[in-house]
């Protein structure tokens, strides 16, 4: 797959690609309330598009159940003129964001989970990169694209190999990742991701200071963070989990079929039911003997 | 890179008008483009008689869904098993031959170009493998680099088992008794294809794929602050290393074995990038036009994926396609993307409560 190609005009000019977590579970239970973190991204988000009149801004909602699109500000789908209280943005946004939760909402099953269950992050990354590659065959004359995930949910372990699939992708396109993370304890996946693709891994310590961390960290174009004195990762926690247990470990058994992580010896692989140190087909050497008895 | 190009052959001096546009003294950078990049053959007539370049993009698509029909053809339901674990040695010639002009600017520098590009995209795909190459020059072979998993340390590369001129019979010979493949590029773009053709990881042979549990270890990185002596380069290092979880050394970079213990090291990433391997999406399904406007269906006429409309002017129905999971719908560039280079279907991935299957 060939790199992204060569940008021909102005360094600044961005498409952002943001994920925004609105699984209701993490938000029942978060002390800062959604309608007051969402007015403060919003605010950031019109600072996006006031930055560079070329600037383009997408938001890809991350819900419980699905995701789905809630605002592209290159549509002709948009209303063209705000109602005089409030930015176009503002009320695209909010309209489709009520639509999709609504939607989302009619998904659930109707037994209530054991755990919170996390949000679909996998295919809000899956679609942001989709919609990125459209934006790189639009022509040599493309914005450079970037993804910022605002996340508050945990990771959700079966996730794991697709969110590892969306992250290569990235970084084989060059298009960093960006991740705000607001939950308690720290994201792996998305640290990993943020290490990987060369993004920003960011915690804010307080909530109500949101707007200015967004605005200081994550709202500059790739060419000016260059000059910028910006977070630095803390460490990135590569350990693997054992597939028996799902401990982090620092030592293990790999399956050299399907590269399966155990922590302590077993015979037979429980992913692949390959038995170890044996030929994998027992079909050639039973051929062998038959021909060698006749 | 060698230049054998000055040489003379067979004791006699040839005069080469060829010469100056390879060293590219002598020649203004317009001039250049001329002899470099035909762009002239790359027009057609349209139906009015107006010339335009050409359009590749449906001729692109025409080629992807045939070699998907083609793949879908012959490989079974079951999980084919793949050879991880690889190592490949490269053989690369540098006789006389390869000063040969018949690939511009000459056989050597694109050779060395092509290689580059297969070596970093082997590691992409293949992480856990190890690359050594060979060169062959009057008749001797020479290992240039050994058998390591960092792409950097490989990147003077030369060759694979390609052929530039014509058959040579001992190649082929070679091939066909070990069970290789042999082939003979025609031009660049050709070669580039044959040789990335050996990026992805084979099927493994039944007889030969044994399998083991390698013991591995994952270690952490480094805080930025700490300072150590690596094993690799024997010199104190500040910051961004990691620590060898058996012996508690530092080294610079994975993967790679550990100098003092000889523990394999790995991060986690590592192994992911094969996952997509074993656990393949599946091809998506065409969707003829007619049944795109017919509204028992439902077909938004939107990709999912990137959201472009897939209704031509006039509101003719273009090609697309459809996961056979999650049933949406998406256009022939997602298909491609998705199944070249993301391998997730974002339908699937996007849909908790859909048939896909989930990964522990």
């Amino acid at each position: 797959m060939t790199s992204a190609p060569s940008k021909l005009y102005a360094d600044d000019v961005s498409l952002l690609v943001v994920t925004l977590d609105t699984n209701p579970f993490f938000w029942t239970t978060f002390p800062f309330h959604f309608s007051e973190f969402l007015s403060q991204v919003l605010a950031f988000l019109n600072s996006i598009l006031l930055l560079g009149q070329l600037n383009q801004l997408v938001v890809i909602a991350t819900g419980c159940n699905s995701c789905g699109y809630i605002y592209d500000s290159t549509s002709n789908r948009n209303h063209a003129s705000t109602n005089g209280t409030m930015p176009a943005l503002y009320s695209n946004l909010l309209h489709n964001l009520e639509e999709f939760l609504a939607r989302d909402q009619k998904l659930t099953m109707p037994h209530a989970p054991v755990t919170v269950p996390s949000s679909l992050l996998s295919g809000s990354l899956s679609m942001a990169l989709c919609y990125i590659q459209r934006a790189f065959r639009s022509g040599p004359m493309h914005p450079q694209p970037r993804i910022l995930c605002l996340q508050g949910s945990t990771d959700g372990p079966e996730q794991y190999v697709a969110i590892m699939n969306a992250i290569f992708s990235a970084q084989r396109s060059s298009v960093p990742v960006d991740s705000c993370y607001i939950g308690s304890n720290n994201s792996a996946f998305l640290q990993q991701a943020s290490y990987i693709t060369g993004g920003i891994y960011y915690r804010p310590p307080q909530m109500d200071g949101l707007f200015q961390y967004l605005s200081t960290v994550f709202a500059t174009d790739l060419h000016s963070r260059a000059f910028l004195r910006l977070p630095k990762s803390l460490g990135v926690d590569f350990r693997a989990s054992c597939f028996c247990h799902k401990q982090t470990i620092d030592m293990g058994y790999v399956c050299s079929v399907c590269l399966s992580i155990f922590c302590e010896h077993h015979d037979k692989c429980s992913t692949c039911s390959s038995v170890f140190g044996q030929a994998q087909s027992n079909v050639a050497s039973a051929d062998n003997r038959k021909r060698k008895a006749s | 890179m060698n230049n054998i190009a000055g040489r003379p052959l067979n004791g006699v001096v040839v005069e080469d008008d060829d010469e100056d546009e390879a060293n590219g003294d002598g020649l203004e950078a317009w001039e250049r483009a001329y002899t470099e990049d035909r762009s002239w053959e790359s027009l057609q007539e349209d139906e009015s008689g107006l010339l335009r370049p050409i359009d590749t993009t449906a001729i692109h698509h025409a080629q992807y869904r045939r070699r998907l029909r083609a793949l879908a053809a012959t490989a079974a339901t079951a999980r084919i098993q793949k050879g991880l674990i690889r190592y490949m040695y490269i053989v690369v010639d540098l006789s006389k031959a390869a000063s040969e002009r018949d690939f511009r600017p000459s056989r050597m520098a694109v050779i060395a170009k092509q290689v580059e590009a297969f070596i970093r995209e082997f590691f992409d795909q293949n992480p856990l493998s190890h690359v050594g190459l060979v060169t062959t020059k009057d008749g001797v072979a020479q290992s240039l680099t050994d058998l390591g998993g960092s792409p950097e340390s490989h990147i003077k590369a030369l060759m694979g088992k390609l052929e530039c001129s014509a058959e040579m019979f001992i190649c082929k010979h070679l091939c066909q008794e070990t069970g290789g493949t042999y082939s003979v590029a025609l031009d660049e773009s050709h070669f580039k294809e044959l040789i990335l053709e050996h990026a992805p990881p084979p099927p493994a042979i039944a007889e030969y794929a044994t399998a083991n549990l390698i013991k591995m270890g994952f270690p952490q990185r480094a805080a930025e602050g700490s300072v150590a002596i690596c094993t690799c380069h024997e010199e104190a290092k500040t910051g961004g290393g990691y620590t060898c979880p058996r012996c508690k050394v530092r080294v610079c970079e994975l993967p790679t074995e550990c100098r003092i213990c000889g523990l394999t090291l790995i991060s986690s990433p590592h192994l992911a990038r094969s996952y997509h391997h074993l656990f393949p999406i599946v091809p998506f399904v065409e969707i003829s036009p007619s049944s795109q406007n017919d509204p028992s269906h439902n077909f938004p006429n939107i990709c999912f994926g990137c959201q472009e409309s897939l209704l031509s002017h006039g509101n003719k129905p273009e090609l697309s396609v459809s996961c056979p999971k999650c049933k949406q719908q998406f256009c022939l560039d997602c298909d491609i993307y998705i199944h070249e280079s993301l391998h997730n279907c974002p339908g699937c991935e996007s849909f908790r409560h859909s048939k896909s299957v989930t990964i522990a």
